[in-house]
């Protein structure tokens, strides 16, 4: 084997790319078993969908670019992007809907822009984006946790569902999909109700959060925490977006309870475990230095909260993700730490 | 002691087993000696001595040319072959001007000349001693000590900073010096700091060597006030800048030398160096060199002979095992690569590793950054090695410089983390090269420019000068004409013929 390398160091420390997303791959499975339990086989479904559909989208726009597929194809790097958004797109989602957003996902948000590391938006959250303006109804259809369902779809259901629409006899898809926590909380504190109203009332609040959701994002805390302990990702993006969610819903609350969600609810509801660890952190697309970390994680943060309670979507972690992309060359600029042996930051 | 612990870093497996608990073997003179004339950072040395010359131990065979240059000295007594290119130690793999000794076998030394007091002495003196006896820097990058040794007029150094830290893989040639010859060391940080008029000295020796600890500390005494400071295991603690601010808390300034901050840092072995070329008389000719590696059959320190070929040192450590991948002069994070196993034992080297595959790990290509920002963890300057890489790649050697390329050490802990195996540091290197020939041919044109404006002024001076003189010239031949018309007489053939030899 030819060395490839003629200058030191000639040390290095491990695996690299695939290793870490690997780890990322890992850490992402018990919130996707928690999911697949609360929400169905569905989840199942879409991300076999996503995934196949992320590798032949790869595969074919690597060939058309006259780019290697290794090593750019097995670096993981799409399977990653497809799992993120499988496990974000609703179980009761048509087929054409991951494969449709993963395409556009994989290929015009990634491979257009130059392939992996020269991409300025994260590619899943383009994807989701993208499906979620232009296909509201299909993207709004979750089904029921099952603490209420009391049944939830098997595989083959699932499978049939999602490639022909058609369901089990005797159930029709009002039956089986339901409005998610935080989709019934903004309509109803839209309507002026109080919490006390409404929240006691409908199934699917759990005691934290949205049932079943509140699960699923305490295993996808426990899969971040994990990744931090591993260092894969850093404590300051994922800290920060959880201080700048919180943060804000905790003061807003305190002004009036009654007719807000309070902090703890919105850390365990909708993706926002999912984003503050798994989303946010993608290295290609977040900011590079440490404060500019905190800057960008906590502008995620607060502009979910800014959606979620005045804007026009249930959740709004894709597009506060996909906006604190278009901030992150300024963020870098600005918040360059000094260097040893310098007074300040530009000055020698 | 209060430490301070410097930015980054990386915890690096230390290999310094076996070599360092190996019988330390004292220096064998070999088959013959390579002596570049180059050895050192700074201007190539010029030989004063011819072919077929006698020489003995310890001779300046070649001399100091310029300011920034120390003589080199022959290693044993022995003629001198050839003076010609052989195959030196440099990343580029190229040969250099070299002196060949063939040793006669005798090893006798030239006259010796100690200091027996060297508090007496002038410190221009004493630097010009330092310099005599050729002593660099020991510790890897050789600098011309002596240089080291003088503050300046302006500045005022109160801390000599003994670096034996040693923080880089497989390297233990420090600490076997400082198990076994700490007096030396502890007589030449005497000398060093009487030189600078330092008030106290403070070694740093990372705390994975207990022996070295411990012997320092036996070899001092409060007399100059010198204290052992056990630093952590941290890749690169030996650094100066880092070693400095670990041992001091001051930062060495961006474009300044730690003696602006009152700091002057010298490695171990280059005070023993000082103390033998003071106290015994004795120029540097030898150096310890730890010879490791997968690659070697039984790998050990060894005090070398300056000059000896490595192919020798090798056989003498039983010689190479099979699937050496690469040998490199100096460890596996700031090394380069020999090609040609002719080349000498310089005054530099302080490690020949014969790499195995196992040593270094798989190979790994290189793929696109993906921006995670491991580089600016680790990087002990504080840099952004990854905006570094983007402006280097690009060419935008202006934003390089601004985002403090030549603040980079060149550590390696920045290509050593990163998930994408990029040859950052070698990047780096490239744009720094780029940035001073760009400097080099700025300076050029701007000396073309300004001579060519001299050549210009200068002429047109000249043809106004002529322009004058004709005209003083057909002024005072009217003078005469009307003066002749006056009186008479014709112009003379003389003044005609002035006038077309001066047209």
């Amino acid at each position: 084997m030819p060395t490839l390398t003629t200058s030191s160091p000639f040390l290095s420390a491990g695996p690299g790319v695939p290793g870490i997303m690997r780890q990322v791959l890992a850490a992402l499975v018990p919130g996707a078993a928690v999911l697949v339990w609360q929400f169905g086989a569905g989840v199942l479904v879409n991300l076999a969908l996503c995934t196949v559909a992320a590798l032949a989208a790869e595969a074919a726009t690597l060939r058309a670019r006259g780019r290697p597929l290794t090593p750019f194809l097995t670096d993981g790097s799409a399977l990653v992007s497809a799992a993120l958004l499988g496990l974000a797109l609703p179980p009761l989602a048509p087929w054409w809907l991951p494969v449709l957003g993963t395409v556009f996902a994989i290929v015009v948000a990634k491979q257009l822009y130059g392939g992996i590391g020269y991409n300025p938006f994260n590619p899943a959250m383009a994807g989701y984006a993208m499906l979620l303006i232009a296909f509201p109804l299909e993207m709004s259809r979750w089904p029921a946790p099952v603490g209420i369902a009391g049944q939830s779809f098997g595989l083959l259901e699932a499978l049939r569902f999602s490639l022909t629409g058609g369901l089990p006899p005797g159930l029709d898809i009002d039956a089986v999909s339901m409005a998610t926590a935080l989709d019934l909380a903004r309509t109803e504190l839209a309507r002026g109700r109080t919490l006390q109203e409404f929240m006691g009332a409908a199934a699917v609040f759990g005691p934290i959060g949205g049932r079943g959701t509140e699960l699923v994002n305490g295993a996808f805390l426990a899969g971040g925490l994990w990744m931090l302990l591993r260092r894969t990702i850093t404590w300051q993006v994922p800290a920060a977006m959880l201080a700048g969610l919180a943060l804000p819903a905790a003061l807003i609350w305190a002004t009036d309870p009654q007719h807000h969600l309070g902090p703890l609810f919105h850390l365990f509801s909708g993706a926002t475990m999912l984003g503050a660890f798994f989303i946010a952190t993608d290295p290609v697309t977040a900011a590079t230095t440490p404060l500019g970390r905190l800057i960008y994680g906590a502008g995620c943060g607060v502009i979910t909260y800014a959606i979620r309670t005045w804007g026009g979507y249930p959740d709004g972690i894709a597009f506060a993700v996909l906006l604190m992309n278009m901030a992150v060359p300024t963020i870098d600029h600005f918040t360059r730490p000094r260097i040893f042996g310098r007074s300040g930051r530009r000055s020698p | 002691m209060a430490l301070h612990r410097f930015h980054g870093g990386l915890h690096l497996d230390p290999r310094k087993e076996p070599a360092s608990a190996a019988l330390f073997e004292p220096a064998f003179i070999p088959s013959h000696l390579v002596l570049p004339l180059h050895q050192h950072i700074g201007a190539s040395a010029e030989p004063v001595v011819a072919t077929g010359q006698h020489v003995l131990k310890g001779e300046m065979v070649a001399r100091a040319a310029d300011y920034l240059c120390v003589p080199v000295h022959a290693p044993t007594s022995g003629v001198v072959r050839a003076i010609e290119d052989r195959p030196v130690p440099h990343a580029s793999g190229l040969a250099a001007p070299a002196i060949v000794i063939e040793p006669d076998g005798q090893d006798q030394w030239l006259d010796r000349a100690p200091v027996y007091d060297f508090k007496g002495m002038d410190s221009s003196e004493l630097r010009n001693r330092v310099r005599a006896a050729g002593v660099v820097g020991l510790g890897g990058a050789a600098f011309p000590s002596f240089i080291k040794l003088n503050p300046g007029p302006k500045r005022r150094v109160d801390i000599l900073v003994l670096n034996g830290a040693e923080c880089e893989p497989y390297i233990s040639c420090d600490d076997v010096l400082m198990r076994h010859r700490p007096a030396e060391i502890v007589a030449g940080a005497r000398v060093i700091m009487h030189a600078l008029g330092a008030q106290r000295c403070c070694i740093g020796i990372e705390d994975n060597k207990p022996g070295a600890i411990e012997a320092m500390r036996a070899a001092i005494d409060d007399h100059p006030p010198m204290e052992v400071a056990p630093v952590p295991t941290l890749y690169p603690a030996g650094g100066e800048k880092q070693i400095i601010y670990t041992l001091t808390g001051r930062e060495v300034p961006s474009n300044g030398l730690p003696a602006d901050i009152g700091v002057v840092c010298h490695n171990v072995a280059t005070a023993a160096a000082v103390h033998r070329a003071i106290d015994r008389g004795e120029p540097l000719i030898s150096r310890i060199v730890t010879v490791t590696g997968g690659g070697i059959a039984r790998p050990a320190n060894l005090e070398l002979l300056i000059g000896t070929p490595i192919r020798e040192v090798i056989d003498h450590c039983g010689g190479y095992r099979a699937g050496v991948k690469r040998l490199l002069m100096g460890g596996p994070m700031m090394g380069f690569e020999i090609h040609d196993d002719a080349s000498p034992v310089i005054k530099a080297t302080n490690c020949l590793l014969a790499a195995t595959q196992a040593d270094l790990g798989p190979d790994y290509a290189a793929v696109p950054c993906i921006r995670c920002g491991r580089c600016a963890e680790v990087c002990p300057a504080r840099l952004l090695p990854q905006q570094l890489y983007w402006h280097a790649r690009a060419g935008s050697l202006d934003a390089a410089q601004e985002y403090g390329i030549f603040d980079c050490i060149e550590c390696g802990c920045c290509a050593y983390a990163c998930p994408s195996h990029i040859p950052l540091v070698q990047y780096y290197r490239h744009a720094k090269h780029d940035i001073w020939a760009r400097e080099r041919e700025r300076r050029r044109a701007d000396l073309a420019r300004r001579r060519s404006e001299f050549r210009t002024d200068r002429l047109d001076r000249e043809e106004r000068e002529r322009q004058a003189r004709h005209a003083a010239r057909k002024a005072q031949l009217r003078d005469k004409e009307t003066a002749a018309t006056d009186d008479n007489t014709a112009p003379t053939q003389a003044g005609s013929g002035d006038d077309a030899a001066r047209g």
